[in-house]
């Protein structure tokens, strides 16, 4: 029999697709690497405005002191990683590929803590967003949104809805998995803290089903703790990409975001579940976000694992504390395999969203030669928003504008299903990318 | 181990794929084909594998010679232009002069699918091009069917030219319809379903197209709706036409081409719709026209010309059923509220 802590979906995700869940490593404790001799922390980690620096070249910085900070909205706030000198301030390319200024800094190997940092005092809405704020979180789930910006949603406008998304929907990745196994206490803290200042009515947590242990535990706490029985858990049927936004808000309430609106817009925050335990340990220590958790994985590292690193460690770092490589490797992936991006060069340092580093021998990857399109259909047929990629690339090779509008390419959310299940092998999300270049051309 | 030198692969996402291939759904529909095939040749003899083999021989030499003069790369591994050779192959009687049928063949990979781009941009089948050219060109042939087991005593003349729907043919009145099903030409409805009359070498046996069909929806190579839809608007319009007589409904269904050409041509990537709203239109679109050509034509068979016009108007399906991307349905819904 179901408890009443467990909810059903309210409606069912379309398309999608089955990927092997490749989840190696989650009987892997998060272990903590010893932190690098310098950290590269680029000042632009996050969707929106970069941070200016706010320390020089000579400075000697604290673990948790803020090194950059901007006055723009959609912004957050950078701090030192490691305990020691900026050795320099200079522009370098981000794994993302983006130009960013960065501040790199000489570990002085004593870690030592910034003095400024206390546990904030968080009453009301305003104080908790403002804390959210200089705690530095970012959405840790992948997309790096700021996480303030997404709470300070119009307290009148009906929002209702808290999703706390435990999805994890990526093959290989755990590191969420292990957030819930090794830290649900602060899960939950987050999720009562968020919803009494934020007056949320209900909260979702929601796991796909292929991690039975954290649906368990979930529910016991649930059980157990929650006396008005507000919190639920939902079970997912695992399936790509169920884990993706607006995915999530579907089948916890049912209601669709519409292209070009966010989950306020129909009264949902989704938020990554490593975030709301982020919250409650930074309301109860002041402890910006400096470090981070990520699964290290793939046939080409000797060692895979969950470790837990300093922000703007670099990648080449960790994979070698990791064992190093086993064979070489033929594609490194910053994310996930689905929607995770390729890197050229293993010394850029990870960013406060990276979730995984995924180290890819040549039995890991399947690289197809494209062929031409023998309309199938199965790209329109597993795509979640019901998109027909195949006539958007046609719309935006000959640069249809109209058509392309109609087709709807802005609302993809690339999250490849379609260039997954492709039998001819063509990289749909490629096209998609270049429908929606065509369209923003079209605009100026 | 040193990583300095080393190059890695960077592309876009994501870095899965799945493992089909459009030569592996391909060989799938190959597969699904051989059952008819093998039925082919215990019916009507070897001579309808020399058929088959002449046509898919043509086929892929016709794909690799024109892709070479126009200087594109050679797409044999798609196996397309093998099926394309067994259909366009199926489509005619056993008897059969091997010549015309690589007329057939050129017609079909040479114009319709390769001046057109190759495979999937064509905008109609080429196997039922290259058929109708046959048929139109060379109509005493392609209506000289032979007698199943005619092959077992090559003495006696094995040429019949009354296929069952030929019986129907232009008298589709209640008597008709009677006289015709009681004729002793008329093969048993069981003879049908195993294909043991006289027709196109791969048309007749129902049983082993059904069971392809079947093969190529667990493999999920096609959906069921075409097929189905099809033989289903078909059914239901012999219906009426019959008044109710159940038995003509099935010999109409079994008869001529409905069998391959829903099951195996209609189902076409290429050349039918993307997505379920189209597919069912296209399918329904195409049962009414197999059935009006069938009553009212003057032809007795209307499977080549239903599909045909049906792929031609697939465009303009496609433009009226493309479904609304997620969530913009609502965003109408709410503008129109805004405005009240």
């Amino acid at each position: 029999m179901r408890s009443s802590e467990i909810i059903k979906p309210v409606k069912k995700v379309r398309g999608g697709v089955k990927v092997s869940h490749s989840k190696n490593t989650k009987d892997m404790p998060v272990k903590r690497l010893p932190a690098p001799e310098t950290v590269t922390l680029p000042m632009s980690q996050h969707i929106g405005a970069p941070c200016v620096p706010t320390v020089k070249v000579g400075d000697t910085v604290k673990v948790g002191q803020p090194i950059g900070d901007s006055d723009k909205y959609v912004s957050a706030p950078i701090h030192a990683s490691v305990s020691g000198k900026v050795t320099a301030i200079k522009e370098i390319r981000t794994a993302a590929g983006n130009v960013s200024q960065a501040v790199i800094i000489e570990n002085d190997g004593e870690m030592t803590e910034f003095e400024g940092i206390e546990a904030p005092k968080v009453e009301t809405r305003e104080e908790l967003i403002k804390a959210v704020r200089q705690s530095g979180l970012v959405g840790l789930g992948g997309a790096g949104f700021p996480t303030h910006v997404k709470l300070n949603f119009n307290p009148d406008s009906g929002v209702d809805t808290l999703i706390i998304n435990a999805a994890e929907c990526e093959p290989y990745i755990t590191v969420d998995y292990r957030e819930c196994i090794e830290n649900s206490e602060n899960i939950f803290d987050g999720v009562h803290w968020i919803k009494e200042m934020l007056g949320f009515k209900r909260c979702v947590l929601a796991v796909e089903d292929n991690k039975p242990e954290a649906i368990k535990l979930f529910e016991h706490i649930a059980s157990t703790n929650d006396e008005k029985d507000e919190i639920k858990v939902m079970p997912l049927k695992s399936k790509y990409p169920q884990g993706a936004e607006k995915m999530m808000v579907l089948s916890a309430t049912g209601r669709k975001v519409p292209p070009g609106k966010l989950p306020a817009d129909v009264g949902c925050v989704v938020m990554n579940v490593a975030s709301a335990a982020f919250i409650a340990r930074y309301l109860k220590t002041g402890k910006p976000l400096v470090s981070r958790s990520m699964t290290v994985d793939g046939k080409a590292v000797m060692n895979p694992q969950n470790v837990r690193v300093p922000v703007g460690t670099e990648i080449e770092y960790i994979i070698q504390a990791c064992g190093g490589y086993k064979e070489d490797p033929v594609k490194i992936i910053t994310g996930g395999p689905m929607m995770g991006a390729s890197i050229v060069d293993t010394r850029h340092p990870i960013l406060k969203n990276n979730n995984a580093i995924l180290v890819l021998g040549k039995k890991d990857i399947s690289i197809k030669k494209e062929t031409d399109c023998i309309r199938c259909g199965r790209c329109a047929a597993v795509c979640p928003m019901s998109l027909v990629p195949t006539l958007i690339e046609r719309h935006a090779r000959a640069k249809d504008i109209t058509h392309l509008k109609l087709a709807g390419a802005t609302v993809c959310m690339e999250c490849g299903s379609c260039a997954y299940s492709c039998p001819a092998g063509r990289p749909l999300v490629q096209y998609m990318r270049n429908a929606k270049a065509v369209l923003r051309e079209a605009q100026k | 181990m040193n990583t300095d030198n080393k190059l890695l692969t960077v592309s876009a996402s994501p870095h899965r794929r799945t493992e089909d291939t459009t030569g592996g759904i391909m060989i799938d529909v190959v597969i699904a084909l051989l059952p008819a095939l093998v039925l082919s040749v215990v019916l009507f003899g070897f001579r309808s594998l020399l058929v088959v083999a002449v046509s898919v021989a043509a086929c892929v030499i016709l794909e690799y010679l024109s892709r070479k003069i126009m200087k594109r790369n050679n797409t044999l591994g798609d196996f397309s232009a093998v099926i394309t050779g067994m259909l366009l192959a199926f489509n005619l009687p056993p008897s059969m002069p091997l010549w015309m049928v690589v007329i057939g063949d050129a017609v079909a990979i040479v114009v319709v699918k390769q001046f057109f781009g190759g495979i999937g941009q064509n905008f109609v089948n080429p196997a039922l091009v290259g058929r109708i050219v046959l048929m139109t060109s060379f109509p005493t042939y392609t209506n000289n069917f032979t007698e199943p087991f005619a092959w077992r005593n090559p003495e006696v003349d094995a040429v019949t030219s009354a296929t069952p729907l030929a019986q129907f043919a232009g008298n589709y009145s209640r008597q008709g319809v009677i006289t015709a099903m009681n004729s002793s030409q008329m093969p048993t409805l069981s003879e049908m379903f195993f294909g043991i009359y006289g027709g196109c070498l791969g048309e007749t046996c129902a049983a082993a197209l059904i069971l392809g069909g079947v093969y190529l929806c667990i493999r999920k190579v096609i959906s069921p709706r075409i097929p189905l839809y099809y033989i289903g608007t078909v059914a239901l319009i012999m219906l009426i036409a019959g008044r109710g007589n159940i038995q003509f409904v099935l010999y109409q269904l079994l008869s001529g081409g409905l069998m391959l050409g829903a099951i195996f041509m209609a189902t076409d990537y290429t050349t039918s719709p993307i997505k379920t709203k189209g597919k069912i239109i296209f399918a329904v679109g195409c049962g009414v026209i197999t059935s009006l050509i069938r009553i009212y034509g003057s032809l007795p068979e209307g499977v080549s010309f239903s599909i045909i016009l049906m792929n031609i108007l697939v465009p303009h399906i496609e433009t009226l059923t493309t479904p609304k991307p997620f969530g913009a349905l609502r965003e109408k819904k709410q503008k129109g509220e805004a405005v009240k």
